[in-house]
């Protein structure tokens, strides 16, 4: 019999609806790889229990006649950052230590309604702040993959979903949760060989999802191809009164809408991404994704978006403005870690719990938010990167006249060793400088393997689309997919 | 103008920003953050060269509109489930150190 484990979501839920084999039995063998795979330190938490008892009831229901939804025996890993009832969320921070949410994400609920179960909750960088996965308060997330050069380094997974990435990559979960803030599903995909997708803002709820910048911050899912991206996230998306920027939209069947036929579509080049000294191997990946896009129809035009330069340093003083707002509530009152001197008072308790309670990376993103937002110098940061960003937007809602679709790599380079890149913050931050610029406009992305490079180690290529226009981002994606015929995995060592 | 001013932070800055944002930081911790506060803001300067002359700062990236419901009570009488995850709840409140002598 096949590994259940090298299924991915479509196959699972189709095996499950045909008898093929039962959602316990999936549920089993997924648990089984979670439990074995601790040398990744990919999982927080597990709840094997959560995904047996998701599996029973949707073996019940097929026990009954009953018609299974479209996630029917999936189990899957859950970002740390998802409050669900009773499992303690911590969003990789020491500062909520012990918190149990006793409410439900909108999002995860959603997704318990399509049949899904939870394996456990997954590793993040700490308040989803990073892109290697390296700031986390419990440790790195270490990479499935290795280099070809026999060397064995440990290799980030990306971030800030590092956790959700390494996990699918390592077949420990057909998919996982995540969120894109400024690259956060994006440029772990592509670190990991799997796809992912970030919908426009306001697809997914953000209720009970721990915040870091608001009018950023959308959840998505992380699978193995496209068809699976597909159904996850018509599973997560909707409509949500409790999340004020919640879009009022019906959710369109994606998966249903599958097509890697491009004829008609004008897939736009931008000549920005075209860094100076840009990685050989990732031109050359780009070159192969345009290639595959002319082969499936598309037109192919070449095109630009003028501000792409300011959108990195804009992102970096809108989220941590809105970090520096979110994080405020942690105050060692109402939930999660207090620390309090011996005779101290409440301001100090503040600052003590705060002190302990947050990572470096943390408090240095709330300390410039804090700067920024100020007293006299609010307008010059805050106010001009608000400017900026409308001008970014701009920039591409004038690129839809010559255009439907925008190809361009995920990230500027292979995965990292770790350590590598943690010494310098902005060399950090800019492995986002491809992914930010979407985040910032709103608009919805994917990342899709194109290939590997000569290390061995795969890069992605990244389709960004029209405001609701996650299908024509999906349909791209399948038709690079096909053709790019991505098969590796990495060699189990764990 | 924005390059000047990230210049001048210095470990007095640092230390101010340390208070407003309610994290306890030793001098040490204050004068290594302080040439990362500096990298940072030295940085993000250069957008201070766009030109944003007439355009208005972003405030929604996907056009919708803030929704009023009816003003009635949706929610409540969960005073457990509020003071669950508090680290110091008493009598159906979160505890605070002493704040009146």
């Amino acid at each position: 019999m096949t590994d259940l484990t090298d299924l991915g979501i479509a196959d699972i839920r189709n095996g499950v609806r045909a008898g093929t084999f039962s959602a316990r039995e999936v549920a089993t063998a997924f648990n089984a790889n979670v439990a074995a795979a601790k040398a990744l330190n990919a999982f927080l938490i597990d709840t094997p229990e959560h995904a047996l008892a998701a599996a029973d009831a949707i073996d019940a229901k097929r026990a009954a006649g009953e018609d299974l939804p479209i996630m029917a025996g999936v189990p899957i890993g859950m970002k740390d950052l998802f409050c669900t009832v009773g499992v303690e969320a911590r969003s990789a921070s020491k500062i909520l230590n012990g918190f149990k949410p006793t409410y439900e994400s909108t999002v995860s609920q959603k997704l318990w309604d399509a049949g899904a179960g939870m394996l456990g909750k997954l590793n993040m960088d700490q308040f989803a702040m990073g892109s290697s996965n390296e700031t986390s308060a419990f440790g790195n997330v270490i990479s499935p993959w290795r280099r070809n050069d026999g060397g064995n380094a440990a290799l980030a997974p990306g971030g800030s979903s590092g956790g959700s990435a390494a996990a699918v990559s390592a077949r420990l979960c057909p998919g996982a949760t995540g969120t894109d803030t400024g690259g956060s599903i994006r440029q772990p995909a592509a670190f990991t060989g799997i796809s992912g997708i970030k919908p426009t803002y306001g697809r997914c709820s953000r209720w009970g999802v721990i915040a870091f910048a608001s009018s950023l911050d959308q959840a998505g899912p992380m699978a193995r191809d496209v068809r699976d991206c597909a159904i996850m996230l018509e599973a997560m998306s909707g409509f949500d009164p409790k999340d004020s920027t919640s879009l009022d939209l019906p959710v369109p069947h994606w998966e249903a809408g599958l097509s890697s036929n491009l004829t008609g579509k004008r897939v736009g080049i931008p000549k920005e991404y075209r860094l100076d000294g840009m990685d050989a191997e990732v031109a050359a990946v780009w070159d192969k994704g345009i290639e595959w896009l002319r082969d499936a129809g598309a037109e192919i035009v070449d095109v630009s978006l003028p501000h792409t330069r300011h959108a990195l340093p804009a992102y970096y003083i809108i989220a941590p403005a809105e970090a520096s707002s979110n994080l405020a509530r942690y105050d060692g009152v109402r939930y999660g870690q207090r620390n309090l001197p011996d005779g101290a008072g409440l301001q100090d308790m503040y600052a003590a719990t705060r002190a302990a309670g947050f990572g470096h990376e943390v408090k240095r993103r709330i300390m410039i938010g804090t700067y920024v937002l100020s007293a006299g110098f609010y307008d010059a940061y805050y106010t001009q990167a608000q400017k900026v960003r409308t001008l970014i937007a701009r920039d591409f809602e004038r690129v839809w006249d010559s255009c439907d679709l925008l190809l361009a790599p995920t990230a500027p380079s292979a995965a990292f060793a770790l350590g590598q890149e943690s010494d310098d913050p902005i060399a950090m931050y800019l492995n986002d400088v491809f992914a930010v610029p979407a985040s910032l406009a709103g608009l919805p992305a994917m990342s899709v393997p194109g290939g590997l490079d000569s290390q061995g180690l795969p890069l992605g290529l990244q389709i960004i689309g029209k405001p609701l226009d996650e299908q024509g981002v999906l349909n791209a994606g399948l038709a690079i997919e096909e053709r790019a015929g991505f098969t590796a995995r990495p060699a189990q060592w764990w | 103008m924005l390059a000047d001013q990230a210049m001048s932070v210095d470990s007095k800055t640092v230390k101010k920003i340390a208070s407003l944002a309610r994290i306890a930081m030793s001098d040490d911790e204050i004068e290594a953050m302080v040439p990362e506060f500096n990298g940072i803001l030295g940085w993000v300067e250069q957008l201070g060269e766009v030109d944003v002359t007439g355009v208005e700062p972003m405030t929604a990236v996907i056009p919708n509109v803030l929704r009023l419901r009816d003003d009635v009570v949706t929610d409540g009488d969960i005073r457990d489930k509020v003071l669950a995850n508090a680290p110091a709840a008493e009598h159906g409140f979160f505890g605070v150190p002493k704040v009146i002598e």
